[in-house]
């Protein structure tokens, strides 16, 4: 009997990844590349669809070959994906008409007020579940086709497809003009402002908000379940599931219950909690998303907040002040000192996200003396990204009838040991990372696996789940309410600075 | 070597050497045994060119791999590194299975009896030279005590590329590990896994080769993404 595998894909924001994993839920082999980034103008940032196809031609077939296996042995391959990137392509010629419009991008800033107008934000929120912020596709979408009047009309005709990246592999991997599927999954399109939460099914309200015609919108599919078969870069690998990349990661931490939480710290950071089958509306600035929805079952929902700066802080403070000269010293810098000294840095860069969202809130650095040192300035830093994921987390429980009774962590801060112990420390909550580094590619695998019937169920999967370390909070309760009334104080300035 | 030696060997005046040897000593190229007084290659000679790598910055490098460890052997793994006279934890994973495990990083551990330690003592000249004259504690009945036999054991470090600890620093448990090498080739680190001695020894008390294998492999990634065997 030859071995049998499973395969995800996953799309990311700088690179594309393919990895094999085996039953026991272990990584055999990894191919991945780079694509670039355009910047055409400050705040715009746009991928080329066609670069990342190619990429994807590629690195398949070196996943396969590198682990010594055949198409045949992939029981599924599940795709993940960077998340709300817009793309809108000829269904004719399978050309793209214009560069994806990435995520970050803010272009649409304009944009948003005249949608406000079309259609109350609180509505916006009510049907989608998302603020009316520059993040997702449906703006994006309504800025392309404005942009250039003769899409709209070819829009109109059935001409032009829209996809978010998924659905741009989805196409392109089952034939493209020759017969691809126009497919995307719950996950994916809860991000697109286009989707009723309720129905999942586009939303005619929102449609018109945004101008978009229904004709150019994929079919919306459960996350796992069928999405046809590959035909290139390889034939005959079953696509089996689905999934944006944070719901992903939460799936492939486990996290398949109600009160299940993760947080990926990366560049920026993202926590998602579990809410079950239960839709909750957030009073507290949360986004409401779709986590994963298996074929025949009722979706799981969950509660996402972001930050959206926290690596980036430390990065920043690496190539812009040379205050270090690598991420790593920040932790060696701030383990100089035994507090903040007094200091708080808040990065509002391009505002604050959730639970704010004030877009016009500044960064500021505040309480300086000159005791105030390189060590205490790095310790401020860590401490921003701690406090931030407090007041996300402060938010859910107050949102969500499901306190959160550990933090499941994951993403390249996690090799920051301090701040693991901060975040411990300012949730009062153990923070626990997990052996499997890939959680977001792990998590494709787990739903395409699941799809497959490659694994039976989801409690299976949990004993693959191993603990790789552990950080207990240990801080004097007052000192740490003492210290989160600072940091309130410094948002607070943070937003006045900017109004 | 002695100041007389020296100076003869330049054919320079002895208080012009030692003004030369003064300056090479402050900047660390140069050691003064204090005992006798002679004159040492410094430790920071053998890493010139090469800035002594941060050890949050080690763990970064090393995470997934150290992980993986862990993972392949279901045991507790950790990475080291000799800074400021002691043996020095910079990432730990924990072993598989349930009850409550804290994380060790950023302590020491002992390197006369330790596997990582024993590593660092045979490949780090620095490591070596701070045991020079020091008595080496006894830990448990097995810890080596004697220099003679510690150096014999060393240089079979050196031969065989892995060292083992069995009920050197606690009875019952015993570790493996692997020296970790800079672009340069010189030993920056020691990984390693730790456990009770049923799981990490076969039945003659011996460490089981296929553990020594994975610790190997493992030394040997890390190695590579530092640069071991890349051209610059």
């Amino acid at each position: 009997m030859t071995a049998k595998y499973v395969a995800a894909l996953d799309q990311g924001t700088t690179s594309t990844r393919c990895m094999l994993f085996d039953r026991e839920g272990r990584m055999i082999s990894l191919a991945q590349q780079e694509h670039h980034q355009h910047y055409p103008r400050a705040g715009w940032v746009e991928h080329d669809p066609v670069e990342i196809w190619r990429i994807v031609c590629r690195i398949v077939p070196e996943a396969l070959a590198e682990a010594g296996v055949e198409p045949e042995q992939v029981v599924g391959l599940g795709i993940t994906n960077q998340r709300e990137t817009t793309v809108v392509w000829d269904r004719h010629t399978g050309k793209p008409v214009h560069n994806a419009i990435v995520w970050q991008d803010t272009r649409t800033a304009d944009v948003l007020p005249r949608i406000g107008a079309d259609l109350a934000p609180e509505e916006i929120q009510a049907r989608s579940g998302l603020p009316l912020v520059t993040y997702f596709s449906g703006p994006k979408l309504r800025w392309l086709l404005e942009h250039d009047e003769s899409l709209q009309e070819r829009a109109e005709r059935g001409d032009l497809l829209f996809g978010t990246i998924d659905t741009w592999l989805v196409w392109n991997l089952t034939g493209g003009t020759n017969g691809g599927l126009h497919v995307t999954d719950v996950t994916n399109a809860s991000r697109t402002m286009l989707m009723n939460l309720e129905t999942l099914d586009w939303d005619d309200r929102l449609l018109e908000a945004m101008q978009v015609p229904r004709i150019m919108l994929p079919e919306i599919r459960s996350t796992i379940g069928s999405f046809g078969n590959t035909v290139e870069p390889v034939g005959g690998i079953p696509l089996t599931a689905v999934i944006g990349d944070q719901q992903a990661s939460l799936f492939g931490q486990a996290g398949f219950d109600s009160g299940d939480a993760k947080c990926t710290f990366g560049t920026g950071g993202f926590l998602l909690l579990n809410t079950g089958t239960d839709l909750i509306r957030s009073q507290h600035g949360l986004i409401t998303t779709v986590a994963h929805k298996m074929e025949g079952e009722r979706p799981v929902f969950a509660l996402e907040g972001s930050i959206a700066v926290a690596g980036a802080l430390v990065q920043w403070c690496r190539d812009s002040l040379g205050l270090i000269r690598s991420a790593a010293e920040i932790e060696t810098q701030a383990l100089t000192v035994e507090d903040n000294g007094g200091c708080y840095v808040v990065p509002a860069f391009a505002g604050l996200y959730a639970p704010y969202w004030e877009t016009e809130a500044r960064g500021i650095v505040v309480g300086l003396t000159s005791y105030v040192t390189k060590g205490h300035l790095c310790r401020a830093v860590l401490e921003a990204t701690a406090w931030q994921t407090r007041e996300i987390v402060d938010a859910m429980n107050a949102d969500a009838d499901v306190p959160l009774h550990h933090l499941a962590v994951d993403g390249g801060m996690t090799a920051d040991n301090l701040l693991m112990q901060t975040i411990a420390d300012f949730l009062d909550v153990p923070v626990v990372r997990p052996m499997v580094a890939e959680t977001v590619a792990l998590g494709a695998a787990y739903a395409a696996g699941l799809g497959a019937g490659y694994w039976p169920d989801r409690r299976g999967l949990r004993r693959h789940w191993r603990r790789a370390a552990e950080w207990q909070p240990a801080m004097d309760p007052r000192l740490r309410d003492a210290e989160l009334a600072n940091w309130r104080r410094a948002v607070e300035l943070a937003i006045a600075w900017g109004a | 070597m002695a100041l007389g030696q020296l100076a003869g060997a330049l054919g320079l005046a002895k208080g012009t050497v030692h003004g030369l040897l003064r300056t090479l000593q402050e900047v660390g190229f140069v050691d003064q045994d204090p005992a006798s007084g002679h004159y040492l290659v410094g430790v920071d000679l053998l890493h010139l060119g090469s800035v002594s790598l941060d050890l949050n910055e080690l763990r970064s490098i090393s995470l997934n791999w150290v992980d993986t460890l862990a993972a392949r052997t279901g045991e507790e793994a950790r990475i080291a590194a000799y800074r400021g006279g002691e043996v020095v934890i910079a990432h730990h994973v924990f072993r598989a299975g349930p009850g409550a495990q804290v994380i060790d990083t950023g302590s020491v551990v002992p390197l006369h009896a330790s596997a990582l330690g024993k590593v660092l003592l045979a490949y780090d000249p620095g490591a070596a030279r701070s045991i020079v004259g020091r008595t080496l504690d006894p830990l448990t009945f097995r810890t080596v005590t004697d220099r003679p036999q510690l150096v014999r054991e060393l240089a079979d470090v050196r031969d065989a590329g892995w060292a083992a600890s069995v009920e050197e620093v606690e009875p019952e448990l015993a570790g493996i590990a692997a020296p970790v090498r800079d672009r340069g080739g010189y030993v920056v680190a020691a990984v390693g896994v730790d456990g009770p001695v049923e799981r990490i020894c076969d039945a003659r008390l011996g460490p089981r080769a296929d553990l020594v294998d994975h610790v190997v492999r493992i030394a040997r990634s890390i190695s590579r993404v530092l640069g071991h065997g890349r051209d610059a």
